[in-house]
C-alpha cells in the first residue's frame, strides 16, 4: 500500500467519521418522527462554537466540553418544545420545512452572539502525527474515530436493552399503537432531539481541533451528514456510520486520484446515484404498507 | 413645441425647483455619498466592517466641517452580496436619491452588476473589491481601491524568485478570491521565470486539505508551495501542511494577512511568507515611512469604535471615501460630476490605509507592488521582510 493511498484513507475515514456524527443524528429524528432535521447540522455548529466560547473565557477543556455538548442538547429540546410540537399535527413536510427555519434563525443568533469570524478549539491531546509507513495522522482524528465509535455503541445499546430506547422505537414504528399501549409520545420526540443535539454536539466538538469551526459551519456538515444518513437508509444507525465513512473516504480518493475539483461534488453524485438505483440505502429496508 | 408643451415644461420647472430640498440657512448642499455593500450574507465579512469604516470616517468628517462647507450624507443599502439586488440598489441611488458619487460594491459580482449603470449615468463610481476586471479595460467613470489579486502574485512571485525557488505547487480555492487568485498567478508565474507543477483547489468549507496536499507532495521538483484563498480554507491547509511534515517554504496570499489568521493556526503558521497592507504590520512599519500615521490613526478610531480588529476591507471603504472627498475638495467643493471624476482620476500621492495611490487615466486602480509588504510570521507575529 503507497504512502499516499494509507494518507487518503486516514484523512477520508477521519472526515466520514464526522460525516457520520452527523448522519446518525439524522436517523435519530427520523425514526421519532419522520421528519428530516434540516437544523442537524446548526447544533454541530452549537456544539462546537459553544466549546470555543467556553476556553476562550478560560475553562479548561476538560469541562467546557460537556458544558457545551449539554447546552447544544437545551438548545435541541427546545427546538423540539416550541418549534416542532406545536405543529405536532401537520404533515411532515410542513416540519420539514420548519426545521429549514430553525437552522437558518439558529444560524442569526449564532452569528449575532458568535460573530462571523473563524474559530480554532485546541487539540485533546496535542498536534504531533504518528507516522504510520509514511502516512500521518493526527491524535485528534482517533479522538473523532473513537467518539463515533463510542457514540454507536451506546446508541445500540440504548435502543436495544433499555425501556425508554425500546419506547422510542416502538414510536417510530407506529405512534398510534405506541400511544395505546402507554408510551407518552410529546417525551419521545423530545429525547429524540435531545439525542440528536447531544450526537451533533459531540461531533462538533471533537471535529473543531481539525477543521476550525465558524457560525456558518452547520450548511455543509449538514448536507454530508444527511448524504451518510441516505446512502446508509433513512433510519438505520449502522446504515447512517458506514454512509459516513463510504461518503468520507470517497472524496479523499476522487481529491487524490481524480481531481480536486470534483471532490466537493463527490457528495451530491452519491446521494444521486442512491436515490436513483437504491433509493433505500444500503441498510434500508422498502417499507410495506399493510393494507 | 407647441404651447401646451412648453407650460407644461414650465410647470414641471416651477414644482422641481419648488419642492427642491431648502438648503438656504446652513449653506452649501450636502455631498451625497451613495454606497451599497454585501452587509448580511456569505460576503458580510467584506461589507460589514466596510459599512463601518464609512460610518465613522463620514462623521469624523462632518465634525470636521464636511468637504468645502458640504456636510457629507451617506446612503448605504445592503445588496447581501446579491448582483440582481446591487443592480436595483444602484438604480435606486442614482434615480431617486440622487447621489452626487457611489463608493461601494464589496464584491466583484456586484460590482460588475453597477458598472454599466454608473457608465450610463456618468456618476463617479469607486469600487471595493478584488478583481482586475474592475479597471481592466479602464472604464470612464470606474475606479477602486483594493490591490488587485495579480498584485499580490506578482509580489509573492517576486520574493519566491529572490530565494531561487522555481517550481512550486498551487492550491487554491474553487470560487471566488482564491479562483481568480488562481488565474491571475497562472498568468504572470512565467514573467517570473516560475513554473507551477500541481495546481490543486479546494471548496470553500473543506474541513480537510491532505488529499490535495498529497498529491501536490509528490510532484517532481517541487520547491515551494502557495495557497491561494480566503477565510476558514487557508487555515485548513496551513494545519494540513504541518500535519504531513511538509518543510518547503509556504506563501499565503494577502487574504489572511489578519491577527485573527495568525491566532487561528497557531504555531502552524510559523516561517509562513505573505504578502500584507500596511494596516496589517502598522506596529512594524519604520518611523520614515508615510503611511505609518494613517494607517494607526484609522486603526485606533476603528478599534476604539467597534472594539474589533481593522481589517483590510475596511480599509479598502476608509481609501474610497477619503480619495473621493479629496477629490470633491479639489473641484472646489462643486456637484459637477464630470470634474470629481476627472480630479479622482488625478489623484496622485495620496496617502492612504491601503497604499499610496496615484491613479491615471490607463490606471484606475492606481496602486503597485510597492504597497504590499513581504512578511513572515514567526513566534505568532509579523516580521517585515521588505
Amino acid at each position: 500500500m503507497s504512502s499516499a493511498f494509507l494518507q487518503h484513507l486516514f484523512s477520508g475515514l477521519t472526515i466520514g467519521a464526522i460525516y457520520a456524527l452527523a448522519g446518525l443524528g439524522f436517523t435519530i429524528i427520523y425514526n421519532a418522527s419522520h421528519v428530516i432535521n434540516f437544523a442537524q447540522g446548526e447544533f454541530i455548529m452549537i456544539g462546537a462554537m459553544s466549546a470555543v466560547s467556553l476556553v476562550g473565557m478560560g475553562v479548561p477543556l476538560a469541562v467546557a466540553v460537556p458544558l457545551a455538548v449539554g447546552s447544544a442538547v437545551l438548545v435541541g429540546v427546545a427546538v423540539a418544545r416550541f418549534a416542532i410540537m406545536p405543529a405536532r399535527d401537520a404533515s411532515v413536510v410542513t416540519l420539514i420545512i420548519i426545521t429549514i427555519g430553525t437552522s437558518i434563525f439558529l444560524r442569526g443568533v449564532a452569528q449575532v452572539l458568535w460573530g462571523k469570524g473563524y474559530h480554532a478549539l485546541p487539540s485533546f491531546s496535542g498536534d504531533a502525527p504518528f507516522i504510520l509507513m509514511g502516512a500521518a495522522l493526527l491524535p485528534q482524528s482517533l479522538w473523532v474515530l473513537g467518539a463515533a465509535f463510542a457514540v454507536v455503541i451506546s446508541l445500540g445499546w440504548f435502543f436495544g436493552r433499555t425501556l425508554f430506547g425500546k419506547a422510542m422505537l416502538a414510536t417510530a414504528c407506529n405512534r398510534f399503537a405506541a400511544q395505546l399501549v402507554g408510551v407518552r409520545v410529546s417525551g419521545v420526540l423530545l429525547a429524540a432531539f435531545a439525542l440528536a443535539a447531544f450526537m451533533g454536539a459531540v461531533g462538533g466538538v471533537v471535529m473543531a481541533p481539525i477543521t476550525f469551526t465558524s457560525s456558518d459551519a452547520g450548511v455543509s456538515l449538514g448536507i454530508k451528514g444527511f448524504t451518510a444518513a441516505v446512502l446508509g437508509g433513512l433510519g438505520s444507525g449502522v446504515g447512517a456510520v458506514v454512509g459516513g465513512l463510504v461518503v468520507g473516504v470517497a472524496e479523499a480518493m476522487s481529491a487524490g486520484y481524480l481531481s480536486s475539483s470534483y471532490k466537493e461534488a463527490t457528495a451530491f453524485v452519491i446521494i444521486l446515484f442512491t436515490l436513483f438505483f437504491m433509493p433505500y440505502g444500503l441498510f434500508g429496508r422498502p417499507r410495506a404498507e399493510r393494507v | 413645441m407647441n404651447l401646451f408643451k412648453l407650460s407644461l415644461a414650465a410647470a414641471a420647472t416651477a414644482l422641481i425647483v419648488g419642492f427642491s430640498p431648502v438648503w438656504a440657512g446652513d449653506g452649501a448642499p450636502p455631498l451625497r455619498v451613495g454606497s451599497f455593500l454585501s452587509m448580511t450574507g456569505g460576503a458580510s465579512f467584506l461589507g460589514d466592517p466596510e459599512k463601518k469604516a464609512l460610518d465613522i470616517e463620514v462623521s469624523a468628517l462632518n465634525a470636521k466641517g464636511g468637504v468645502n462647507g458640504r456636510k457629507i450624507e451617506l446612503v448605504v443599502y445592503d445588496d447581501a452580496g446579491a448582483a440582481d439586488k446591487a443592480a436595483s440598489f444602484v438604480k435606486r441611488l442614482i434615480e431617486s436619491d440622487k447621489v452626487d458619487v457611489i463608493v461601494g460594491g464589496s464584491t466583484t459580482a456586484t460590482t460588475m452588476a453597477a458598472v454599466a449603470l454608473v457608465e450610463k449615468a456618468g456618476i463617479p463610481f469607486v469600487s471595493l473589491a478584488g478583481a482586475v476586471v474592475i479597471v481592466e479595460p479602464v472604464k470612464k467613470w470606474v475606479f477602486k481601491t483594493p490591490h488587485t489579486d495579480r498584485l499580490a502574485a506578482e509580489k509573492i512571485f517576486e520574493d519566491m524568485k529572490k530565494r531561487g525557488i522555481a517550481k512550486i505547487g498551487l492550491i487554491s480555492e474553487d470560487a471566488g478570491f482564491g479562483k481568480s487568485g488562481r488565474e491571475q498567478a497562472l498568468l504572470v508565474a512565467k514573467n517570473f521565470g516560475i513554473e507551477i507543477v500541481a495546481d490543486e483547489v479546494y471548496s470553500a468549507k473543506d474541513p480537510d486539505t491532505t488529499p490535495q496536499l498529497t498529491k501536490i507532495r509528490s510532484a517532481p521538483g517541487l520547491q515551494a508551495l502557495f495557497n491561494f484563498g480566503f477565510g476558514q480554507g487557508p487555515a485548513v491547509v496551513t494545519r494540513n501542511y504541518r500535519q504531513l511534515g511538509l518543510s518547503m517554504p509556504f506563501y499565503q496570499s494577502h487574504g489572511v494577512a489578519s491577527k485573527e489568521f495568525v491566532k487561528l493556526v497557531g504555531d502552524a503558521g510559523e516561517n509562513i511568507r505573505l504578502p500584507a497592507s500596511s494596516l496589517a504590520v502598522a506596529e512594524q512599519l519604520p518611523t520614515n515611512d508615510v503611511q505609518k500615521a494613517v494607517v494607526i490613526a484609522f486603526r485606533n478610531a476603528y478599534e476604539d469604535a467597534y472594539k474589533a480588529e481593522a481589517s483590510t476591507f475596511a480599509g479598502y471603504a476608509y481609501d474610497g471615501l477619503h480619495l473621493v472627498v479629496e477629490a470633491v475638495a479639489r473641484a472646489g467643493g462643486g456637484a459637477d460630476k464630470a470634474k470629481i471624476r476627472d480630479e479622482i482620476e488625478k489623484t496622485h500621492d495620496y496617502v492612504g490605509v491601503t497604499g499610496v495611490f496615484a491613479m491615471s487615466p490607463t490606471d484606475h486602480m492606481g496602486l503597485s507592488p510597492k504597497s504590499f509588504h513581504m512578511t513572515e510570521i514567526r513566534h505568532g507575529d509579523w516580521v517585515l521582510l521588505d
